[in-house]
């Protein structure tokens, strides 16, 4: 079964290649079967993980690729526990989003390309997860990027989605540069691109510590990119602008997971080199406070998702730094679901109401039973409340937590869990109680259909119990299956559970008596707390200061360096020239007339009269180039012979 | 008997001849000559391909398996231009027969080029190349521009011809031989016996290397490039942009590897800042370009940084990393100037704009041209990706670690122009909806060119192994 794993990315290509070759004219076949190869998938991924549950070892299956001697190149897959999960987590979340996408691009004129682009996508993320080197998991890497790319900006007419697809690639480039800075420090060090090799190499300790250091850090820039950690998140907020699945897909599920994916698949070389993973839960650390502030104030549904999912992702990716494998792959798996769930949901309530922000909703429960259902288990789910699957994997992350010698670890993770549950609750009370803002929107909405609903109730469901194989009491549970070396068991710590649970009700209580009860007025904390609260809402100016700091400094340099270098450094220095010769002319002219006759200073004359004739004559651009060569010449000589 | 080794080249030479000579005598329907130069180049071909392998004239000229791999460059890339050529001649009002004459003459000199054995070979067959180019640069005499770019071609051409004799004089001064192989091994004994060279040979590695970069267009030879990219014909363009540069690129090689790789301390360096430059100036003014063919004009010059990469490696890898990418470099420029082309055709205009829902007229040509693009990006699985991994991996290897990291740089740089153009393509709306008809025959060049990126990149074997047979013509 498992060396016929390569199937399940394969069948979502085939739909992809089918639906752009062949198929693109017809819709409804396009959307079978790109739906029929992600569920066909989904069922081998079943298989898989049956048969990793039944014997938990790595398998590895390797093919050549390029064969030359002294490069060679090889493909292959790795499954092992965490694949299997991964592959079930991409392989369910991509399903449903499927199904639903159905309901949501209905009438879209792009219908066919939309399901091309899903099925792209799964392939690609599927690759990158099964992927056994560092050279193949980069490839899919760029590949999920570039579909992503594509999808952000599907909408195009729209300028501002195509400019936020051009953002989110190239900011994540700027990561993927560090990515493959480190992945060809660590790859010369180890002389390997497999990962079970280089695992070994790190563990025997054949790569020096300082280069092990350096490049781990580096192979973290890849992961900041891609899940949007600080400094790189400004892209994920912006990403929004495309269809809600794809955000509840991409943006939420899988790919911006790849980041946390690829630290939890290196785990060993964090291990190794505990400088740098300290580095990696600082960040993770300021992350999860950082963009969990943001959401508190946004008023753009899905922006307020978008923050959440930086933060929840800081969430991992500092319990990872701090070693916890299990915990934040843990926190991977139960997080895809419910907050595919919560994108899915504000989709359901955008499909309904054509607007992203939520003071023109309110009131909406009477109207999307299904939608507000199932919206509140994910946010009681995110929140961490007793027994939903969030509340398992966050007690695992508090509980490492707890075990780190500094403290500061443990209070941001328990105070980013208030302000979780106080900014999903500030949504659900906002959206779905209260009195409809907007009567005109509020008389046409309507349920979406079975279609739409039906993926909402199964990921309720999943929201609900897929994070009971991770209960501590369990003896064959999620730590007894995906580990590191040996079986990590935190022992459960009611005093952590209880003051989690505790914090996350204040925070729902706080939203409660904010936007429900109204006891508190948000609008005098806002006029109280008028500074912080622009800082908040402008999320920290990162954007104006990111414009004021690279990307105007970089077109400004771009600009000079062609019209002030290519054409006027290049044209002052021939101008330069000219003119000396000029000079030294005009002092030879007066010397000359004063001792050699006319006919001389004639000739002169004649000659400089010539030189500014063919100047105007060429446009002095062929000088220009002449001279440039003969410049450059004369530097590189005395480049090399000083 | 063993005249048999230069078949290749007399055949293409007397196909070309006979081109000349049916144009004369025929009086209509010239552009048809398109086919029988196509057809001389498919015999030529084979004739590579079956010809032996050995030197002729004490050594002055070499059939080997370099010459093989780049002869094969230049007649594939002589082929999609003068496929792509057929409705630009069509459209000529006259002189439509030579042009095929002139573009088979130079590639007879490339051909003779990649061959050379000796600095005077070396430098006439360089000559035979660039003087039918000063013609086709300058073809359409109806247009200021393209007159001007002909014009602009010969004087800096002109210049550069002589920064290389002067180079080649010098190193005919130290030696008193011309063959690369005796200038070899005077060197290494007068080094040997006197323990220095003198600044003379360094001069001369510079004046060569500046001649050799007016063809391979390197910063600071390179001005001339975007004025005669722009103005020549599209077709020409694109000749120039790959079969040019790839002539460079042999010239560069065999010299420098033949001859002088004892003494590479003295110009690796040189190389290496060149390349960065290259990198670096190529890139970020190719970001500010709003015409198609300026655009791809700064792009090569960005590429042949990247091309760079394995010179400086100076190893076995590193000649076979820069062998492989020219090939990759082939069929994605080629390939992007071709879409220029046809667009052009239909269009009048090479406005990067102006490529604005492309995807809706022409799903095709959006698509392959965004292949293109990504290619020359090196996002995987295309070929630019494996090109650039393997010239990247040759440079590590010999520790050129700062300039990978540069090259990695810029080649986030260069995504948002070569982006640009897809985004144009598929996020950007016009009101044109008419399709972009393409013949027959460049329609076929297209479909090469993407096949050619399409297998580079995933099944990139065949061709490895052949660049690799290439490189081990020198020895390290």
């Amino acid at each position: 079964m498992l060396a016929n794993a390569w199937i399940i990315p394969l069948l979502p290509l085939i739909a992809f290649v089918a639906i752009v070759f062949f198929t693109n004219r017809n819709q409804k076949l396009s959307s079978l079967i790109s739906i029929g190869a992600v569920c066909l998938s989904f069922v081998i991924s079943l298989f898989v993980i049956a048969s990793v549950l039944k014997n938990p070892v790595a398998s590895e299956f390797e093919l050549t690729w390029v064969d030359l001697p002294g490069f060679k190149i090889k493909v292959g897959m790795l499954i092992d526990p965490l694949t299997a999960v991964m592959l079930f987590v991409v392989c369910t979340v991509s399903m449903l989003v499927h199904i639903y996408s159905v309901g949501y691009m209905a009438g879209d004129p792009r219908f066919s390309r939309f399901f091309s682009f899903l099925s792209l996508f799964t392939f690609s993320m599927l690759g990158l997860v099964i992927a056994n080197n560092f050279l193949e998991i980069f490839i899919f890497w760029e590949l999920v990027g570039l579909t992503s790319y594509l999808l952000i900006g599907f909408w195009f007419e729209k300028k501002i989605a195509s400019d936020a697809g051009k953002k989110a690639f190239i900011t994540t480039r700027t990561g993927d540069l560090g990515f493959i800075i480190g992945i060809l420090i660590l790859t010369t060090a180890a002389g390997t691109f497999n990962f079970k090799e280089m695992f070994h190499a790190v563990e025997a300790g054949h790569i020096p510590f300082g280069l092990l250091t350096v490049g781990a850090i580096f192979l973290f820039a890849g992961a900041v990119g891609k899940s949007a950690q600080f400094p790189l998140h400004v892209w994920l907020p912006d990403a929004m602008e495309g269809p809600t699945p794809v955000s509840a897909l991409i943006h939420a599920a899988t790919m911006v997971a790849a980041g946390v994916y690829l630290v939890a698949r290196t785990i060993t070389i964090y291990l190794a080199a505990e400088n740098a993973a300290l580095v990696v839960a600082i960040i993770g650390c300021f992350t999860a406070f950082l963009a969990a502030s943001i959401a508190l104030v946004q008023n753009d549904i899905k922006r307020v998702l978008a923050y959440s999912t930086i933060s929840q992702l800081g969430y991992m990716i500092m319990v990872l730094g701090l070693g916890g494998f299990t915990a934040g792959s843990f926190h991977l798996y139960t997080h895809a679901f419910f907050k595919a769930l919560l994108f899915l949901g504000a989709g359901s309530v955008i499909h309904a109401m054509h607007t992203n922000d939520i003071w023109d909703m309110g009131g909406l429960y009477r109207k999307m039973k299904i939608t507000a259902i199932t919206f509140i288990i994910a946010s009681l789910s995110i929140s961490g409340i007793f027994p939903l699957s969030g509340f398992w994997s966050k007690d695992e992350i508090l509980a490492v937590a707890s075990h780190y010698h500094n403290p500061i670890f443990l209070i941001v993770g328990v105070l980013v869990a208030g302000m979780t549950a106080f900014y999903m609750f500030r949504l659900c009370f906002v959206t779905f109680f209260g009195q409809p803002r907007d009567q005109e929107k509020f008389d046409h909405a309507h349920e979406s259909p079975k279609v739409m609903t039906i993926p909402l109730m199964i990921l309720a469901f999943l929201s609900i119990v897929a994070g009971w194989v991770g209960i501590p009491w369990l003896k064959h549970g999620y730590c007894s299956f995906v580990f590191h070396h040996e079986p990590h068991h935190v022992e459960p710590n009611f005093l952590l559970m209880i003051i989690s649970t505790l914090v996350a009700l204040s925070g729902i209580y706080l939203a409660y008596a904010m936007y429900y009860k109204g006891s508190i007025s948000p609008e005098k904390l806002k006029a109280k707390f008028a500074f912080p609260y622009k800082v908040l809402y402008n999320k920290y100016y990162f954007d104006e200061l990111y414009h004021a700091v690279i990307v105007n400094p970089l077109l400004k340099l771009c600009d000079f360096l062609f019209t002030k270098l290519d054409v006027g450094v290049v044209d002052w220095l021939v101008n330069g020239v000219g003119n000396f010769t000029v000079f030294l002319s005009d002092v030879k002219e007066w010397f000359d007339s004063r001792i050699v006759d006319g006919a001389v200073n004639g000739l002169a004359y004649v000659t400089k009269g010539i030189g500014s004739g063919l100047r105007r004559v060429q446009t002095g651009q062929l000088q220009n180039y002449a001279f440039v060569i003969f410049f450059g010449l004369v530097l590189i000589i005395l480049f090399k012979l000083s | 008997m063993t005249y048999q080794l230069l078949l290749p080249q007399i055949f293409l030479f007397l196909w070309a001849i006979l081109i000349f000579i049916i144009d004369f005598v025929r009086k209509e329907k010239k552009h048809n000559l398109a086919y029988v130069a196509l057809l001389g180049i498919v015999i030529t071909t084979v004739l590579v391909l079956t010809s032996q392998k050995g030197e002729l004239f004490g050594g002055m000229f070499q059939a080997d398996s370099f010459s093989a791999y780049f002869n094969l460059i230049f007649l594939l890339t002589g082929f999609l231009t003068i496929a792509s050529s057929v409705e630009f001649t069509q459209r000529l009002p006259s002189n439509k027969g030579e042009y095929f004459g002139l573009i088979l003459l130079s590639m007879v000199g490339m051909m003779f080029l990649a061959s050379a054995g000796d600095l005077l070979t070396l430098y006439v067959s360089l000559e035979l190349t660039t003087i039918p180019l000063f013609v086709l640069a300058s073809y359409r005499k109806d247009e200021f521009k393209s007159t001007e770019a002909g014009l602009k071609y010969l004087i800096l051409g002109g210049i550069s011809s002589a920064l290389l004799l002067f180079g080649i004089s010098l190193i005919y001064g130290l030696t008193g031989t011309t063959f690369l192989t005796e200038v070899r091994t005077t060197l290494i004994v007068r080094f040997l016996s006197t323990g220095n060279v003198g600044p003379a040979l360094v001069l001369g590695f510079i004046f060569m290397i500046a001649g050799f970069g007016f063809k391979l267009a390197l910063v600071p030879f390179h001005m001339w490039v975007p004025d005669v990219y722009e103005g020549a014909p599209t077709p020409i363009t694109a000749f120039l942009s790959v079969a040019s540069k790839a002539t460079g690129i042999a010239a560069f090689l065999r010299v420098f590897f033949h001859a002088f790789l004892i003494f590479q301390v003295d110009w690796v360096m040189l190389m290496a800042v060149l390349a960065a430059l290259a990198m670096i100036i190529g890139n970020i003014i190719a970001l500010l370009q709003t015409n198609i063919k300026r655009m791809l004009a700064y792009s090569s010059i960005a590429q042949i940084g990247y091309i760079l990469l394995g010179v400086v490696a100076a190893s076995s890898r590193g000649v076979s990393s820069v062998a492989f990418y020219t090939f990759v470099y082939l069929f994605a420029n080629m390939g992007a100037f071709i879409t220029a082309i046809a667009f052009s055709h239909k269009t009048g205009s090479d406005e990067i704009k102006d490529y604005a829902g492309l995807s809706r007229r022409s799903p095709a040509l959006a698509a392959m041209m965004a292949v293109f693009m990504l290619s020359l990006v090196g996002i995987p699985p295309l070929a630019g990706f494996m090109g650039k991994y393997y010239l990247f991996s040759a440079a590590i290897e010999q520790r050129y670690i700062w300039l990978v990291v540069i090259a990695i740089l810029t080649s986030v740089i260069s995504l948002y122009y070569y982006l640009n153009v897809v985004r144009q393509m598929y996020f950007q709306t016009s009101t044109e909806e008419s399709p972009i008809l393409m013949g027959a025959a460049l329609k076929t060049a297209l479909l090469i060119c993407v096949i050619g990126v399409l297998l580079l990149g995933i099944y990139p074997n065949i061709f490895l192994n052949f660049a690799n047979q290439a490189a081990m013509v020198f020895h390290y």
